[in-house]
């Protein structure tokens, strides 16, 4: 019982909230959804393993390639060993596809969702909020990824005297397109994820745009090839990481072409997420 | 405060909630009843604008929910406390639902504090016990200290002091002018303490009334009358219109005739009485009658059980 009446003297001892003007709106969401983001350990998890996953392969890769191979400097300095250096990124990018899929994935399979859209019934300005949220984060995530990699790997090519740095040709834009690659692949998945509210959904999709698709095209027959290969997610987006834009089939796109291409795959994806985000009932 | 009018939601061919129009007020508890499946969630979520109804309105202190200029502080719901992050302290649960109402921050201790969770406010919510995410998610609704307060099915599952606790904080919120609207599928829960009820079956109205008047509508009071002159009493009365069922070897239930006239006609025909006495249905049968047409899934239920 006296839990009770403790009760009643504390909700009558409750200090008035002060009196609000205007309405709640986008700053008051964007705060919420970085205290969403960094309040659990999934998603403080999941960005560690995108960086060490994908700086690990790349320190691994220049160093297994840069120890073992019998190619002169000069030989060597004829590829693009900048997107060669990044190539954790391979595998980051389905890291990233995880994070972006649970930033909202998780507040379906939690059920946080109803919580969240009675706190604010606009959703317009969660989706947006979380969308900015998403975007930023991965963003750095994603650019201490490739700076990482490339600088690391830089060093394992300077011991076969190839002098690469951000300087070189077209490296400093290849870098930063490494970041906005993996960034891309976050977009993609949180557009999936707000369409299918399905965590395991979502992420399949995700590898499947990214990954198994370019598989099922090169059992295709090479004049199709020539034609598809180019607007595949992966290699519209992968130039924009390249300093070198030549396909092995067909033409490929230059790098900010190429990244358009892929952007375009994220826009749209994020267009039937809000769609559905905005629509459905929750 | 909360005004329902024509509400529909249609899932494929199946009607969840029909046409159904009532309205909430200020300063009291408003029970809203039902049989499991009967739309009482579907509605609510209707007023939160979760779910878009297929067709009616439904608007909180005068408009629709979605356009409150601070949601939380016009309406504080607790519809399913297990819909939180499970990963996520009580606290930054708290705070991240406060950030988006511009609340100050200070508010999220004062509501832990207030709902007996202060101790463990840094631990994640994963861990907590039925009662204590239900106080957590009544920690959320009271956040933005708002005037309308909606809970569903607030005592499910919790121990008898839980279930005290919630409704006295219930009783308390109507005291202070607030508009509360609890559901329920249990009447003896809402009899102690609702003042007002709507009583939904099949996703339509079925009553609409104080609790008062819903027992005195729905639940016919009888008489036990207790006479060796089973027989002779019967007659006596039957022929002034009463209704006379035998209860018992001893005894008869009586309906239709006064305490008073059956005790003056028994007086006036010699008949020896030993006992006199207003039986009252319970509500719960009151409302098992009401609703027995609109229960959706039915259980056999054991013979010689008549009401």
């Amino acid at each position: 019982m006296s839990t009770i009446t403790d009760t009643r003297s504390t909700l009558t001892g409750l200090t008035p909230l002060p009196p609000a003007s205007g309405r709640a709106g986008f700053g008051g969401a964007l705060r919420s959804e970085w205290t969403k983001i960094r309040s659990v350990k999934s998603t403080v998890w999941t960005l560690a393993a995108a960086i060490i996953i994908s700086v690990g392969i790349s320190t691994l890769g220049n160093w297994g390639q840069a120890s073992h191979t019998s190619l002169s400097a000069a030989d060597l300095a004829r590829r693009d060993l900048v997107q060669r250096s990044m190539f954790g990124i391979m595998l980051g990018q389905l890291v990233m596809v995880v994070f972006g899929a649970l930033a909202i994935t998780s507040e379906y399979a939690t059920g946080m969702v109803r919580t969240s859209l009675t706190a604010q019934p606009r959703r317009l300005h969660v989706y947006f909020a979380k969308l900015v949220i998403v975007t930023v984060i991965a963003f750095v995530v994603g650019e201490i990824i490739s700076f990482a990699s490339f600088l690391i790997g830089t060093h394992f090519w300077a011991t076969k005297g190839v002098d690469l740095s951000l300087s070189s040709h077209g490296a400093l834009q290849a870098v930063i397109g490494g970041g906005l690659y993996l960034d891309g692949a976050a977009l993609l998945a949180f557009g999936v994820g707000a369409a299918l509210r399905h965590t395991a959904g979502t992420i399949t999709v995700g590898v499947f745009l990214l990954f198994v698709v370019s598989i099922i095209v090169n059992f295709m027959p090479d004049s199709w090839q020539a034609d598809i290969d180019k607007y595949l997610p992966a290699n519209a987006g992968g130039q924009v990481w390249a300093t070198q834009h030549t396909a092995d089939v067909g033409t490929a796109f230059g790098a900010w072409a190429g990244f358009a291409v892929y952007i375009c795959y994220a826009v749209i994806a994020l267009l039937a997420g809000l769609l559905v985000f905005k629509r459905k009932d929750a | 405060m909360i005004e329902a009018v024509g509400l529909t939601k249609r899932y494929g061919d199946r009607l969840a909630v029909d046409q159904l129009s009532f309205s909430v007020k200020a300063g009291q508890v408003t029970g809203f009843l039902g049989p499991n499946g009967a739309g009482k969630s579907t509605t609510m979520r209707m007023i939160l604008g979760l779910d878009a109804p297929t067709s009616g309105r439904v608007t909180v202190g005068g408009k629709p929910f979605a356009q409150a200029a601070y949601p939380m502080r016009e309406v504080g719901a607790l519809l399913d406390a297990k819909a939180v992050h499970g990963g996520r302290s009580a606290y930054n649960h708290l705070l991240c639902l406060a950030q988006t109402n511009n609340l100050p921050t200070r508010r999220v201790d004062e509501v832990l504090e207030l709902v007996g969770l202060a101790a463990v406010a840094k631990k994640r919510s994963k861990g907590f016990s039925l009662g204590m995410g239900q106080r957590l998610g009544i920690a959320a609704a009271l956040l933005g200290d708002p005037q309308v307060l909606m809970f569903d099915e607030p005592v499910n599952g919790l121990d008898p002091e839980g279930i005290l606790w919630i409704r006295n904080l219930m009783k308390a919120l109507a005291a202070e002018g607030r508009t509360v609207f609890v559901s329920s599928h249990l009447m003896s829960e809402m009899e102690n303490t609702a003042d007002h009820l709507v009583v939904i079956g099949r996703g339509r109205l079925v009553a609409d009334c104080s609790v008062q008047e819903f027992i005195d509508n729905n639940s016919e009071l009888s008489i036990r009358v207790k006479t060796p002159e089973l027989t002779k009493l019967n007659t006596v009365l039957t022929d002034k219109g009463a209704i006379v069922r035998a209860d018992g070897d001893e005894a008869l239930l009586v309906t239709r005739l006064g305490m008073t006239e059956i005790g003056d006609l028994a007086f006036d025909n010699g008949i020896r009485v030993h006992e006199l006495s207003p039986i009252q249905a319970s509500l719960e049968q009151a409302f098992m009658e009401l609703t027995k047409d609109s229960v959706e899934y039915h259980a056999a239920v054991p013979a010689g059980k008549g009401a």
